[in-house]
């Protein structure tokens, strides 16, 4: 076979072939183009936002927190520049050498050294981490002349809650920190590091008013997160600006007072209003401490401190009134149609009951006494007497009536709402049938009865004005230079008889003002400023036989703990109540003796700085009705 | 010897032996239209590695600029050589390959991890890369030898067979699944365009299929997370099937027109791994959009058209088939790129050719470029079936 007709035969073959691997060729270079049409053009929207997820990213800029003002305007929390130090790992070439720079310009310890080094491992190059944080500005001004020689360092302003009281208005204003794990909800703002949000206080109750609203920024980023450039910004706006109804000069006042006992609370109500003037508890605490980060045995300092600095007793520390629950009994006798003047008891230092004798405070006995003189002289037989007669359902009912046994609903978190007994209460609670003895105990205050120190100053505000007074922090809030003011509502009448209230305040007003009352030396002597009010002396241990035998222990032999609480509460000025105030010294004895001291201190004061009557600040609007705080619950 | 024409046959009417023709003559007989077609390609090419670098010659672009000079240069050079000559020497060539590919080999076991490649200096030489143009001579030459009468017998299949699993079983315990596949593959399109039964191939691919399972066994962890990640890229978007998922985002959406040259945010914000090299098709689907990426797949098309002509029109069978062989070799490239990147293939780390990044590839690439040319050159020279006629031991 010629080499020309083999090669003929095999290129037959061969041009075969290649046509098929051609039409292979072309077919699946056609099926590349039809994948393209497909990646590209039937699904290209759809990676298209695939692309723009990868590319663009929303980064939220956290809002200012709203400033918090008292009633006058003054600012008792706002926000302080923060200047941090941080450091870029991959702007500096040697991190240890900057960190020793640094030690020459400000302290910067081993611990933090250490921290920062773990700190940049852990984190990608371009990731800031704090150095320091709170520098004075003269540390600040000391680090920006020499920036230049500290490379990947820079100085960031953030903010920090400033606090103008300290610790005098932490129960009131409460305190911010960084979010914990479980309150985080979704919202995106709240994952925002170094974010804070209330934890007590009116920063709690109104932290969704402080918070403000977050902005946000469009930023492209790369592959690894880095920011590119921005692309478009939304600042945040801040938050409302929350305005108190406390003097913050009457606060620390009364804060400064109490210091004198070693656990006390106090609070001064505008009774017109039921502005929250003042509102007193020690031991208080530092609200600054939180905010940058609480060491642990800080912590553990504060928590089982045995007085309880974090408690604002105010509102939710619940005592046995004692004898200042004897109003409710009072009004409760009156509303029976006893008579103030002409409704006597005798009263021989106790009363018996079946086999139980119930004692008078006074072992010997006040004698033949009315109502009044009850009141004044604090006899205990007169209500024994009255309270059997009664029963506790109608006595409960007053004192529901002058706000005790709930909560009176002022805007903080936490408030406790005492305990006022009935029958249905005790099968409830305790089992068994209600006993007409414990009717006896509660007449006193004592008992099962429980109350807080704003319920008392309410219950006071409410006997002088004979209106449902409630009690509020906040009066409005300010917004892009505007206030919004919720207003006061009128408080409706508690349908008490005026003549009832009437001889309920002048057995108040004996009890300072005339000279066999309890409270004598503790009377305003100022004239037009006088109070009227009742002392209170409510026991924590039970009184037995062999001891009262052997003669009652007195509050200084006992261990602090076993002492009696030391009550007060009181108006003033006695010709037209404006202010209540309510006192509790926990286990600091007598009434008279420690807490008429201190109210009358505080009522002296409110009057001088006559703080009712002064301008507050002007909220220029009126919330619409929707928008009503007060009275909450 | 020039004048002598002692060849058995008498040369057909109109057909002249090229044998003897000067180095200007061959110069017009280069097919210009072939390489005007890999300079355009060769120039798409450093534009993207322009705008990969974010519009910097730095520190892609000039160095192709520099291998794509060095390759044109070997190009013409390997073009001009007389076909006889890579007939003669087709088989040495092969064998040296071979060594080089068991020299990497030993010497990668022994060095650490897994080294493809012998350091020359001025660039790096990967002996899988050269086999692939070594293993396609060399099977062109062996099929020249056999008769179309002779093709039927499965016995002579047996040593070409040999010569594609020893070097491929070497490139896949290197382990580099892509080339592997590559040197399979282009070897077939040689036994195919040489004649050998159609049903031979069916039950080579059966074989294949079946023995998946156990050849799954002897894959490593990553490659065998390359090919669970094509198969279901979502499953881990951003571990392992990243790239894919990236490659389909970024080519998805440059749309129709595409976003613009240097303007592709997906791969200028490093989301487009492999931007430079295995994904740079993507890249430039981002930039020029769907027309664009079609545009390159029809220049290739016409690059593809251009080699299989050539095989065509020359006159003797070993011609035919390398020609057939290296077109082929640069079609798979093409095609398992893009099929790759596109998602329809698993990722096997195949480059673009001319496109990509990288020396080893262009220089094969444009040497296999070089070998076609001297195919076309010397489209009329005819060899015996049993071998270069002894006069041209020393005529050349």
């Amino acid at each position: 076979m010629s080499i020309v007709r083999e090669d003929r035969e095999r290129h037959k073959t061969f041009l075969r072939r290649v046509l098929m691997l051609g039409c292979a060729k072309g077919a699946l270079l056609t099926a590349l183009a039809g994948r393209l049409y497909y990646l590209q053009i039937l699904e290209g929207e759809k990676y298209k936002t695939l692309a723009e997820d990868n590319r663009i990213s929303l980064r939220l800029l956290s809002p200012e927190r709203g400033r918090i003002l008292d009633r006058f305007g003054a600012a008792v929390a706002d926000n302080r520049d923060n200047f941090r130090v941080l450091l870029v790992r991959e702007l500096a070439p040697d991190v240890s050498e900057t960190l020793r720079r640094l030690g020459q310009l400000i302290p910067v310890s081993d611990y933090d050294r250490k921290r920062v080094l773990r700190d940049i491992a852990k984190k990608r190059a371009f990731v800031p981490v704090t150095v320091k944080e709170n520098l004075a500005w003269e540390q600040v001004a000391r680090i920006e002349g020499r920036i230049a020689d500290l490379p990947g360092l820079s100085i960031e302003r953030g903010n920090s809650r400033n606090y103008e009281y300290g610790a005098d208005m932490a129960h009131v204003l409460g305190y911010v920190a960084a979010v914990s794990e479980r309150e985080l909800n979704g919202d995106p703002l709240l994952e925002l590091p170094g974010f804070r949000i209330g934890k007590s206080g009116i920063e709690k109750f109104y932290d969704y008013e402080l918070r403000g609203a977050a902005g946000a920024k469009q930023v492209e980023i790369n592959a690894y997160g880095r920011e590119i450039r921005e692309l478009s910004r939304k600042e945040a706006s801040s938050g409302k600006e929350v305005v108190l109804t406390i003097d913050s000069g009457l606060q620390v006042f009364v804060q400064q007072r109490l210091l004198s006992e070693q656990s006390a609370a106090s609070v001064v109500l505008d009774i017109e209003t039921g502005d929250v003037l003042a509102l007193g508890s020690i031991p208080s605490f530092s609200p600054t401490a939180f905010d940058t980060g609480l060491s642990q045995g800080q912590w553990d300092a504060l928590v089982n401190n045995p007085m309880f600095p974090l408690t604002n007793k105010a509102i939710a520390g619940a005592y046995a009134p004692g004898s200042a629950f004897k109003m409710v009994v009072a009004l409760a006798a009156l509303a029976e149609g006893i008579s103030p003047e002409n409704y006597t008891v005798f009263c021989n230092g106790h009363i018996t009951l079946g086999t139980a004798r119930f004692h008078c405070w006074k072992r010997s006995g006040h004698g033949r006494v009315n109502m009044l003189q009850s009141l004044q002289h604090s006899c205990d037989v007169f209500y024994y007497n009255v309270s059997r007669h009664l029963g506790i359902g109608k006595i409960a009912a007053m004192a529901e009536r002058l706000g005790l046994g709930r909560p009176v609903g002022i805007d903080l978190p936490g408030e406790k709402g005492g305990l006022v007994p009935s029958r249905g209460w005790r099968e409830a609670n305790i089992g068994g049938p209600w006993q007409v003895g414990e009717t006896l105990v509660a007449s006193i205050g004592q008992g099962f009865v429980l109350a807080t120190p704003l319920q008392l100053a309410v219950m006071v505000a409410r006997i002088a004005s004979g209106r449902a007074v409630r009690p509020c922090l906040a009066r409005g809030y300010r917004e892009l230079g505007q206030g919004y003011g919720y207003g006061v509502p009128p408080f409706e009448s508690l349908n008490i008889s005026q003549s009832h209230l009437d001889s309920v305040l002048k057995g108040m007003d004996l009890v300072v003002n005339d000279r066999g009352g309890t409270a004598y030396r503790a009377r305003i002597k100022e004239r037009g400023w006088e109070m009227a009010g009742k002392t209170a002396t409510s026991q924590v241990r039970r009184i037995s036989l062999e001891e009262r035998q052997a003669g009652v222990l007195q509050n200084d032999s006992l261990p602090w703990r076993r002492r009696d609480h030391a009550l007060f509460v009181g108006v003033a000025p006695l010709h037209r109540p404006r202010y209540s105030c309510a006192v509790v010294v926990e286990h600091g004895g007598s009434g008279a003796a420690v807490a008429a001291p201190i109210c009358r201190d505080i009522l002296t004061e409110v009057q001088r700085r006559n703080t009712a009557g002064r301008e507050a600040l002007v909220l220029e609007n009126t919330v619409p009705p929707g928008l009503f705080r007060r009275g909450a619950l | 010897m020039a004048g002598s024409r002692p060849i058995c046959y008498p040369p057909p009417a109109g057909e002249t032996d090229q044998e003897g023709a000067s180095l200007l003559q061959k110069f017009w007989q280069v097919n210009w239209g072939l390489v005007l077609l890999i300079l355009v390609v060769s120039a798409v090419g450093l534009a993207m590695l322009y705008s990969a670098a974010n519009g910097s010659l730095d520190p892609w672009a000039l160095a192709q600029g520099r291998r794509l000079v060095l390759g044109l240069g070997a190009m013409f050079v390997v073009a001009f050589l007389d076909i006889r000559f890579w007939f003669r020497f087709g088989y040495l060539f092969y064998f040296c390959t071979l060594a080089l590919l068991v020299g990497v080999e030993v010497m990668g076991s022994v060095g650490m991890g897994a080294k493809r490649w012998i350091d020359l200096g001025f660039f790096q030489l990967q002996p899988s890369e050269l086999m692939k143009i070594a293993i396609v001579m060399a099977l062109a030459r062996y099929f020249h030898g056999i008769s179309t009468g002779d093709i039927r017998r499965s016995s002579l299949l047996i040593v070409p067979l040999l010569m594609v699993t020893v070097p491929s079983a070497l490139v896949l315990r290197q382990p580099d699944l892509g080339t592997a596949l590559l040197l399979i593959l282009a070897s077939g399109a040689v036994f195919f365009c040489a004649g050998v039964r159609i049903w031979k191939f069916a039950l080579a691919t059966g074989l294949a299929l079946a023995s998946i399972p156990i050849g799954w066994q002897f894959l490593r962890e990553y490659q065998r997370d390359r090919v669970l990640n094509f198969l279901n890229p979502e499953k881990d978007p951003l571990g392992a099937g990243y790239h894919i998922l990236q490659s389909k985002i970024t080519l998805g959406s440059g749309g129709l027109f595409g976003k613009g040259f240097m303007e592709g945010p997906q791969s200028h914000l490093n989301f487009l791994p492999e931007k430079h090299t295995d994904f740079i098709f993507t890249m430039l689907g981002e930039e020029n959009g769907m027309i664009g990426a079609i545009a390159l797949l029809l220049l290739y098309g016409l690059i593809l058209l251009y080699g299989m002509a050539i095989a065509v029109r020359a006159r003797n069978q070993f011609a035919r088939l390398m020609a057939m062989g290296l077109t082929a070799n640069l079609f798979l490239y093409v095609f398992i790129n893009i099929a790759m990147v596109t998602g329809m293939v698993p990722v096997v780390g195949v480059p673009l050719p001319l496109i990509s990044y990288g020396g080893t590839v262009m220089i094969t690439i444009l040497v296999s470029f070089g070998l076609v040319m001297s195919v076309w050159i010397h489209r009329d020279i005819r060899i015996p079936r049993h071998g270069v006629p002894p006069w041209f031991g020393d005529g050349i």
